[in-house]
């Protein structure tokens, strides 16, 4: 395949069967691999996505510096963007993300403002906010931008479509809502009975010290009528089937792959046949720190639980 | 029913510090009022006034969310497990 440029190669990502991790014989379990895009995760169809909105509104123009609250993957999607087109970029992210991403960031040439880990993505956005008053800064705001969802509904989800038909069931991470809201859409036009189930991550001690319910927050661009369930995957169970998909299927995905997989799994024992498209949102390399694979499962649920893999 | 409840660190202060306690109901709404009377003021934050969950509070049971389950009026079983977070968001 031949593209103008890197942006042109973002999306149209594979569609992998998962024969051995089905735990029904009539259900089939699929991996999209959304660390096949080019900095390595499913944000580069919402980073150019956002940025090529704002270009065209006008919102976005040379002198202004983007600004954007990220755990990691956005932050880098978006600094590869403006790595290509030219523009200034500051991240706030927690300062318990893995090194990868923030080592992933430096190189991209992106300005890094540390925000508590403690109050993990909530504390990024809080301080985003903040600093975002200052005119000098765009900030695209993933959790507000249509465009997020929009990249999926046009992109992501059609891709599903094209790809297989007969999908029965979709499972992603709930992290902005971008991808379950857009490829929702996209599967219940196709089929309106095709199941999208979220996968959460249950993080522990490492990000809920929030100091009141109010510092809570629910991103605007999730549609959560266009969710049929909701499912809550420990550290440890997103882990032991991370492992699993390298071990099984050898597909090197995040540990955010291994929640969605794990969930994917609790559906497929309820049914006797389907399939289950699941939404494996990164590789594996930005987790290597983590030492998620090491042969010793505890020291791996060590290096996982002390570090913001969502 | 006796129904164990993981409590988010946020709402330990009216627990005593117990990030685990027990409770009983054979509805979540049910286990709610138990637990309200065990550790008065904990579920200020869970309920809101219309008598609704609260907008940033989620709730599973069996690590399900009961939004997509019965909500307030989901069966809960001996033995079952409950778990309230706050909403948190990531990306």
């Amino acid at each position: 395949m031949r593209y103008r440029d890197i942006l042109d190669a973002i999306g149209d990502t594979p569609l992998v069967g998962m024969p051995r991790m089905s735990p029904k014989p009539g259900v089939r379990l699929w991996a999209k691999l959304e660390g096949q895009n080019p900095s390595g995760s499913v944000k580069d169809r919402i980073a150019k996505r956002m940025i090529e909105a704002a270009e065209d509104s006008g919102a976005l123009t040379p002198d202004r510096i983007i600004l954007e609250p990220t755990s990691g993957n956005t932050g880098i999607s978006l600094a590869m963007v403006a790595r290509r087109k030219g523009y200034r970029l500051t991240v706030v992210i927690p300062d318990n993300a893995s090194s990868e991403r923030i080592s992933l960031l430096e190189l991209f040439g992106a300005e890094i403002v540390y925000s508590p880990g403690e109050k993990g993505t909530n504390g990024s956005i809080e301080v985003a906010r903040a600093l975002a008053r200052d005119d000098r800064y765009y900030m695209p705001f993933q959790y507000g931008n249509p465009a997020n969802p929009l990249a999926h509904y046009e992109g992501t989800g059609a891709e599903i479509v094209r790809d297989l038909p007969e999908v029965t069931h979709f499972v992603a991470g709930l992290g902005t809502g971008g991808t379950l809201t857009g490829v929702g859409r996209r599967l219940h036009e196709h089929n309106p009975d095709v199941k999208v189930v979220a996968a959460e991550p249950e993080l522990g001690e490492l990000v809920y010290g929030l100091r009141s319910l109010d510092e809570g927050f629910i991103p605007p661009i999730f549609d959560e009528s266009v969710l049929d369930r909701k499912f809550l995957v420990s550290s440890s169970d997103s882990l032991r089937a991370t492992r699993e998909l390298t071990e099984k299927e050898g597909i090197f995905a995040g540990i955010s792959s291994g929640a969605v997989v794990h969930a994917a799994r609790r559906i497929a024992q309820e049914l006797d046949k389907g399939d289950i498209v699941c939404l494996l949102a990164d590789g594996g390399w930005k987790y290597l720190s983590t030492e998620a694979w090491a042969p010793e499962i505890e020291r791996a649920e060590k290096g996982v639980s002390e570090t913001l893999w969502w | 029913m006796s129904v164990r409840v993981k409590l988010p660190t946020i709402l330990r202060k009216h627990s005593g510090g117990q990030a685990l306690v027990d409770a009983e109901g054979s509805t979540l709404r049910e286990l709610l009022t138990d637990l309200e009377g065990r550790y008065p003021g904990i579920t200020k934050n869970i309920v809101s006034e219309d008598g609704g969950l609260h907008r940033f509070i989620n709730v599973y049971v069996n690590d399900e969310d009961v939004r997509y389950l019965g909500s307030l009026e989901t069966a809960v079983r001996e033995g079952d497990t409950v778990s309230i977070l706050p909403a948190v968001a990531g990306g």
